[in-house]
């Protein structure tokens, strides 16, 4: 790894490159989610006039993309970067560009291209402008302009950047497996995460109890409907839509979601999800009623 | 006085594949814009790279000629009061007004003086309209709701007139004279001027010019590729300082089918294909940096890293395929929706089948015919969607389908992809990919799901275009519907073809359906005929007598029928067109022309069609008939478009 940085120093380097140019430094969030997009920080700060500018590693949970740890590149779980400067700035691709350069990678020796890639997450209400950011014709990163949210026109538009880490460190520290990264000094990747990645392989694609998720599913969408309705608890109600969305991918993993059913269960996730937006506008006084 | 001018917007990357549509709009609207105005001048040069789009014009005037306009007020009949109702309106006292004579009478007149406003001015309002109308297939907002779209944030914007600045502003960025080099090889800010903006751009990292750029790309590259001007196309768009370089991976993935490594390669890396001496797949590859050199090997040993793992995940793919062959994925089809009104994959599947039994297609055809969908279910489609038909063909050949009638009608059902790709080569694939396309065109009508203006999600007008040039370039007999909604859309995709494709001229191609275009091969062969005769000096008087006479029995209101009574038919020019018409019954087209044309000049010349006797009138009318009808099984030769008509 000749001098590269080790995964958990990448990590911090980014954090505080982002905590010197103003952004809130959080936590993951504790809740599963599928990207850092869904954590609260972005799926609700986005929304509304506020100024909000944040930036968390969060570990993001696609219980299909597990591959019982076999696979060099793809996980189950993996760690993201996410950044959301809100306003977005002027000289925002040149901040990006600078974090590359704090950690290791000299700009005047690589490939950079942006390279048109559009968002949409339709259970989310959500769709952006931006690219796929290419390093040496290797996706590190997704850097998107959010137009919508929640199904709303967003106020000010905030830009997202996320990083793919363990992409990103396999590259810096130049192995095939992401498993080889050393996460410290003397540590793997593979020695922190593969037990979690063999473990929630087999639970995702052959163990997760089928009735049982439905059931939670439909447990955790009346919950939510029913806080909706009620005032001052829209962070607890998103909770439920993060539960949604977790089992329905549990599901979809399982192979339990015939594709004439999954249009509906997206639609379900998204109306929650919508709901919830608009019930988060009204408490922040951004609209005035709640849409029947 | 006459000024250059020079305009860049400096933006975020645009996707390359919007640049051009977008930089020629912008040429058109910025001519209109010094037209209208009368600045005079002309746009002499477009550029763009991902990052800009570079306007330049030549002549401009430094300010619009004064001009002068004569303004009609009411008739001098109308009275003092009027006209000086007229002349306080238009800032004059009415001893100022002159008297215009009009054929309608006098009128009270004012000359109007406008003077010219300096161009920059002009400029200064019109530009930012002009570039917010640029046409993009998608635009955004960067700042706030409702505020500037563009098709990525505007970022700097360069104005000159001259040496003056043109002064505006777009979304809180004012234009000026300082334009932004590369990303990486340039200094972020630059003072230019018109005359040395190109050097300062290239000093800064950019190349300027697409061509020039292309070439670049073109002359590092010292191995034989496989041609592909589209990807050639691309990386000259998504670079404003392009570098090849050679890369290489490891032989032994050569043992992948060769569609696959092409398809990882060019549409997931971008990159140029390696051929060796006899044309076969090389284990390089050619990919395109934004930067100037490569001196450490990282970017190219990137780049052969990230290619590893993609063929890993490649071989992968197929060896995890085969473990469930094509046939046994049947019944996983029924959970792959087709379209949510239309049901699954295998629903259509079926359908396919039954239409192929029709077509006439044997066990073979029909066995391609119900494996042709089942890649739809295998990883390597999923993670690949663009080789759909590619990897069930291949598939099917190393799964005992080996026959090339079976295996490659797969492979190549999906065919052509666009105007300019081949059809299926085999008679299978013909008939599998029309019943394939004819399926999804019908049952998308029978649904309402119509294409409208330019909307057309399920690409029915290349699945339209794919049926008629398979019929006809296939040779395969199959009859167009000649009623309703789906008759009439194909009816224009038949014209486009014929027109457009084949070279046919228009008024050829409507004379031809107008006889008749259920059988398409049938209307290829009349309209060769046509083509070929229409130079020959007898046809177009004769396609000009035959809408006289489509128009004589159209006045006539004649609906009678072809029989008349010879005994009735007047010696001289009467006879002897009706003795030419029976004399050249048995010969082609082409060699009646010639006999019958003087004949049928003479008899309008000499003959009275209206005779008053009414038993001689519909003889006559009825002769003509006759004769109409007799070619009309070729075309309807009063569609023709004549000289005499024309002039």
């Amino acid at each position: 790894m000749s001098g590269a940085l080790t995964f958990q120093e990448t990590v911090l380097a980014l954090k505080r490159y982002w905590s010197d140019r103003g952004c809130i430094i959080q936590e993951p969030y504790d809740v599963e989610v599928g990207a850092g997009t869904m954590a609260p920080e972005t799926f609700l700060r986005v929304l509304g006039p506020d100024p909000y500018s944040v930036a968390y590693v969060q570990p993001s949970r696609r219980p299909a993309d597990g591959r019982y740890g076999e696979n060099p590149n793809r996980l189950y779980k993996h760690q993201q970067l996410q950044v959301i400067l809100k306003p977005a700035p002027a000289d925002v691709i040149d901040l990006y560009l600078g974090s590359l350069q704090v950690i290791g990678i000299d700009l005047s020796k690589h490939d950079i291209k942006f390279e048109e890639d559009n968002w949409e997450a339709p259970t989310l209400g959500a769709w952006g402008i931006g690219w796929q950011v290419m390093l040496d014709g290797l996706e590190i990163s997704q850097f998107t302009y959010f137009q919508q949210c929640g199904g709303f026109d967003l106020d000010l538009i905030p830009a997202e950047l996320t990083y793919g880490l363990e992409r990103i460190v396999a590259f810096l520290q130049n192995v095939d497996s992401v498993y080889d990264i050393f996460w410290a000094p003397g540590v793997t990747y593979a020695q922190v995460r593969l037990k979690d990645e063999q473990q929630f392989s087999k639970y995702n694609f052959e163990l997760a109890d089928v009735d049982m998720l439905w059931q939670l599913f439909d447990a955790h969408e009346k919950e939510c409907q029913r806080l909706t309705k009620l005032s001052g608890v829209v962070l607890p109600a998103y909770d439920q839509v993060l539960k949604c969305s977790h089992i329905f991918n549990l599901l979809d993993s399982r192979g339990a979601i015939s594709v004439t059913e999954r249009v509906g269960v997206i639609g379900r996730v998204r109306r929650l999800a919508l709901g919830v937006a608009d019930a988060w506008m009204v408490s922040i006084g951004a609209k005035t009623e709640a849409v029947a | 006085m006459s000024l250059p001018f020079l305009l860049e917007i400096g933006t975020e990357e645009i996707p390359d594949w919007m640049i051009v549509p977008a930089l020629n709009n912008l040429q058109d609207m910025f001519q209109a814009l010094l037209d209208q105005n009368v600045l005079g001048g002309r746009v002499t040069r477009v550029d763009a790279t991902p990052r800009r789009l570079v306007l330049r014009a030549e002549g401009l005037l430094d300010r619009q000629a004064d001009t002068e306009e004569i303004v009609l007020g009411p008739p001098r009949s109308a009275g003092p009061g009027a006209a000086a109702g007229f002349a306080k309106k238009m800032g004059a006292t009415p001893d100022q007004l002159a008297t215009q004579t009009t054929p309608k009478g006098d009128y009270c007149a004012i000359t109007k003086r406008t003077q010219g406003l300096p161009v920059t001015a002009v400029l200064s309002r019109e530009l930012p309209p002009l570039i917010l109308k640029i046409q993009w297939p998608k635009s955004m907002v960067w700042n706030r709701k409702g505020a500037e779209r563009f098709i990525r944030p505007i970022r700097w914007l360069v104005a000159l007139l001259g040496n003056a600045v043109v002064p505006f502003e777009i979304g809180g960025v004012h234009s000026g004279n300082t334009t932004s080099g590369h990303r990486v090889l340039g200094k972020p800010s630059i003072l230019v001027t018109i005359q040395d903006f190109d050097e300062q751009l290239r000093t800064n990292g950019v190349i300027l010019s697409a061509a020039e750029r292309r070439d670049k790309i073109e002359a590092g590259i010292s191995v034989r590729i496989k041609p592909d001007p589209d990807l050639l196309h691309t990386l000259t768009y998504i670079t404003e300082f392009p570098t090849p370089i050679l890369g290489s991976f490891d032989p032994s993935f050569l043992d992948l089918p060769q569609e696959v490594l092409v398809t990882v390669m060019r549409h997931h890396q971008k990159y140029l294909s390696v051929e060796d001496a006899e044309g076969d797949l090389a284990p390089h590859f050619i990919a395109v940096m934004n930067i100037a050199a490569d001196p450490d090997g990282l970017v190219r040993q990137g780049n052969e890293r990230v290619l590893r793992a993609r063929f890993n995940d490649a071989r992968f793919f197929w060896d995890q395929d085969q473990k469930k062959e094509l046939a046994l994925r049947l019944p996983d089809l029924q959970n792959v929706t087709f379209q949510a009104k239309l049901g699954s994959y295998y629903d259509k599947t079926q359908r396919i089948i039954e239409l192929v039994k029709q077509l006439g297609g044997d066990t073979v055809a029909q066995a391609a015919a119900t494996l042709c969908k089942c890649d739809l279910t295998t990883d390597m489609v999923k993670e690949f969607t663009d080789l759909q038909g590619i990897v069930g063909g291949l598939y099917a050949k190393v799964q005992g389908y080996d026959a090339e009638e079976c295996w490659r009608a797969i492979y190549e059902h999906y065919k052509p992809l666009s105007m300019e790709d081949a059809i299926p080569s085999t008679h299978n694939g013909r008939i599998l990919s029309l019943a394939d396309k004819w399926d999804t065109l019908t049952e998308c009508f029978k649904v309402g799901m119509a294409p409208t203006g330019s909307r057309d999600p399920f690409g029915l007008r290349r699945a339209a275009q794919g049926i008629v040039r398979i019929i006809i370039e296939g040779g395969i007999q199959f009859e167009m519907p000649q009623e309703g909604e789906l008759s009439e859309f194909l009816r224009d995709r038949v014209e486009t073809y014929f027109r457009d494709h084949r070279g046919f001229a228009y008024d050829e191609v409507r004379a031809c359906m107008a006889a008749g275009w259920s059988d398409l091969l049938d209307l290829e062969s009349r309209l060769k005929r046509v083509q070929a005769i229409r130079p020959t000096p007898d046809f177009e008087p004769i396609a000009a007598s035959f809408k006289r006479i489509k128009n004589i029995l159209k006045q006539a209101a004649y609906s009678d029928g072809g029989t008349y009574r010879e005994e009735l038919l007047e010696p001289g020019p009467e006879l002897d067109l009706y003795n030419a018409i029976r004399g050249t019954s048995n010969l082609p087209l082409e060699s009646r022309i010639g006999p019958l044309r003087p004949k049928v000049d003479l008899f309008f010349d000499k003959v009275l069609v209206n005779a008053p006797d009414l038993e001689l009138r519909r003889n006559r009318l009825a002769l003509l008939h006759n004769l109409l009808t007799e070619f009309s099984t070729i075309a309807d030769f009063s569609e023709i478009v004549t000289e005499r008509q024309s002039s």
